[in-house]
């Protein structure tokens, strides 16, 4: 299934957020979009699975999700959203509860999703006993569960250390290579987006703008930080991004 | 030394630093609590035995005791509390559970939080007391006035608290279950209703206490039964022996539905 933005404007207030940001999103593609902090990605991203109403431009899905999918455009959250009251299980469990189907087919699912992410043997702990990063795992493993056809991530990593981010992006690779999903991958950070985009959307600080889309023709094992494509592209994304980054960073600390 | 080198000893004798952090950390000290209770009695016992307070204004911790015993074994406690709890129990029950629903309605609609919550606010601040007599007219001395004033009092602090839980339900949780399709009774019921438990539970407790004083006073104004009647009975009789026996008894009633209410809360808020 494809992802299309057609002319996404929007506005809080009388500040411009968006302007005019159109995007297709191609099966079985991770686009990354990179922009500074406050550049609209997020909202942006809500747009992209209808949590938000964008003042002007439309959203579509195009062909059918997978057979088995059951929320075509899941979300993986920046604060992982685990309720505190369930178990890492039956926060994996709940978006399947609404669904008709047999209650072994709903545990296999959870089960699965839980053994791809590795967390079976805490299905039963609350969210408070989890780590950062087995939190965002428990999270990702209640995306997983409904089979999505379309993921759509909101800094995922940010919340955690850089050894968990490691190893969760590792994760995201091994995710990606097994099921080949497409996802929009959102991130304010030019290593992660080098590291798992196919195409990396530069957005520019508020009014977020396309300013270019750099592609990134190479398989995930072949990113070696030492590569001499992945430092090219780590350059180019970088000359795009630094002027925005500096302005954007002192406008924050002028708003105080 | 050499100059690339940073650091090195420096002359002068060591001085420990000291620790700054005690204090505003209380805890609780074992038995401290019960040697507390057992100064209290024994002053008491001490002060009406050697005449310092006069018989007649306190009595003797034992004959307090023994008034007790005699009301517990006679039935007449039996009598009283059962109608006082009968009270409490429908009372507080209804006010509880009309005032939980308006609380959802008030927290979830726009609706009802136009109508109903100007309405409660308005409500709230009446000492519901003052209805009682109201309620008489109404709807006669008998239970159904006393149970009314009860009700009505826990149903707006009831109302407030459930508003104010499920307004401050985490609004991200919503919209993740939102975005995964969850529909919105289940929402409602798995993450709405937990998430506003803490502040349900709270208001319960405040609102009992409440309940229990209104009880209290509606006994006192017009009831045969109750441990409100036997306290104010024994005040005009001048039995202090049993107005106290009384009053200890109205003590250990909230002190066990607040108990109750604590195991609950242990019970519903595990996951914290
Ligand atoms: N619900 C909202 N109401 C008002 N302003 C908002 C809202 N959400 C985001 N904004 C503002 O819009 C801008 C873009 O926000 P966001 O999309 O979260 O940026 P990013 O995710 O790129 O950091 C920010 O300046 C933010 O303060
Ligand atoms: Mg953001």
């Amino acid at each position: 299934m494809d992802l299309i933005a057609r002319s996404i404007t929007h506005s809080y207030g009388g500040m411009v957020v968006l302007d005019d940001v159109s995007l297709t999103v191609r099966s079985g593609e991770i686009v990354a979009i990179l922009g500074p902090s406050g550049c609209g990605k997020s909202t942006f991203l809500r747009i992209l699975g209808g949590l938000e109403k964008p003042r002007g431009g439309r959203v579509f899905t195009q062909g059918e999700p997978p057979a088995k999918t059951l929320n075509p455009l899941t979300y993986v959250f920046q604060d992982f959203a685990l309720i505190p009251w369930m178990s890492v299980e039956q926060n994996v469990m709940l978006p399947l509860e609404h669904h008709p189907m047999a209650d072994a087919e709903r545990r296999a699912r959870v089960a699965s999703a839980l053994q791809r992410v590795n967390l079976t043997e805490f299905a039963a702990v609350y969210p408070r006993q989890l780590s950062g990063g087995m939190k965002q795992r428990a999270s990702i493993a209640r995306a997983l569960a409904v089979e999505p056809a379309i993921l759509l991530m909101d800094e995922p990593l940010s919340a955690l250390d850089a050894q968990t981010r490691d190893l969760l992006m590792d994760d995201l690779i091994r995710l990606w290579n097994e099921t080949r999903f497409t996802a929009v991958y959102v991130t304010h950070n030019l290593a992660e987006a080098v590291r798992l985009g196919h195409r990396v959307v530069v957005l520019s600080r508020r009014p977020g703008r396309i300013r270019d889309i750099v592609e990134i023709d190479l398989p995930h094992d072949q990113r070696a930080e030492s590569s001499p494509d992945v430092i090219r592209a780590r350059e180019i994304l970088w000359s795009l991004i630094r002027e925005e980054a500096i302005t954007a960073d002192r406008e924050i600390s002028d708003a105080g | 030394m050499p100059d690339n080198q940073a650091g090195g000893a420096t002359p002068g004798a060591e001085v420990e630093v000291p620790f700054r952090a005690s204090g505003f950390a209380p805890t609780r000290v074992p038995f401290v609590a019960g040697a507390t209770f057992a100064a209290v009695l024994a002053l008491w016992w001490i002060s009406t035995k050697a005449g310092w307070v006069s018989e007649f204004a306190l009595p003797r911790p034992d004959e307090v005791l023994s008034s007790f015993v005699e009301i517990a074994s006679n039935g007449t406690l039996v009598k009283h509390l059962g109608a006082s709890l009968q009270r409490l129990l429908i009372g507080w029950t209804l006010g509880a559970l009309v005032g939980c629903a308006v609380g959802f309605g008030v927290g979830l609609s726009s609706l009802a939080r136009s109508s109903a919550l100007p309405l409660v606010s308005a409500i709230f601040p009446i000492p519901k007391i003052a209805l009682l007599p109201l309620f008489i007219l109404w709807l006669g001395i008998g239970e159904i006035s006393k149970v009314a004033t009860i009700a009505f009092g826990v149903f707006s602090p009831m109302v407030i608290a459930t508003f104010g839980g499920v307004d401050s339900v985490d609004r991200g949780l919503i919209r993740m279950a939102q975005s995964f399709g969850v529909p919105y009774w289940t929402i409602v019921r798995r993450i709405v209703l937990p998430g506003a438990m803490p502040a349900i539970l709270s208001g319960t407790r405040i609102s009992a206490s409440i309940a229990i004083i209104l009880l209290t006073a509606a006994e006192m104004i017009g009831a045969q039964y109750g441990i409100g009647a036997m306290v104010l009975a024994s005040g005009n009789l001048m039995q202090t022996d049993h107005l106290i026996a009384g009053v200890l008894v109205l003590s250990a009633m909230g002190f066990a539905v607040s108990q109750i209410i604590g195991m609950f809360e242990r019970r519903l808020l595990r996951w914290r």
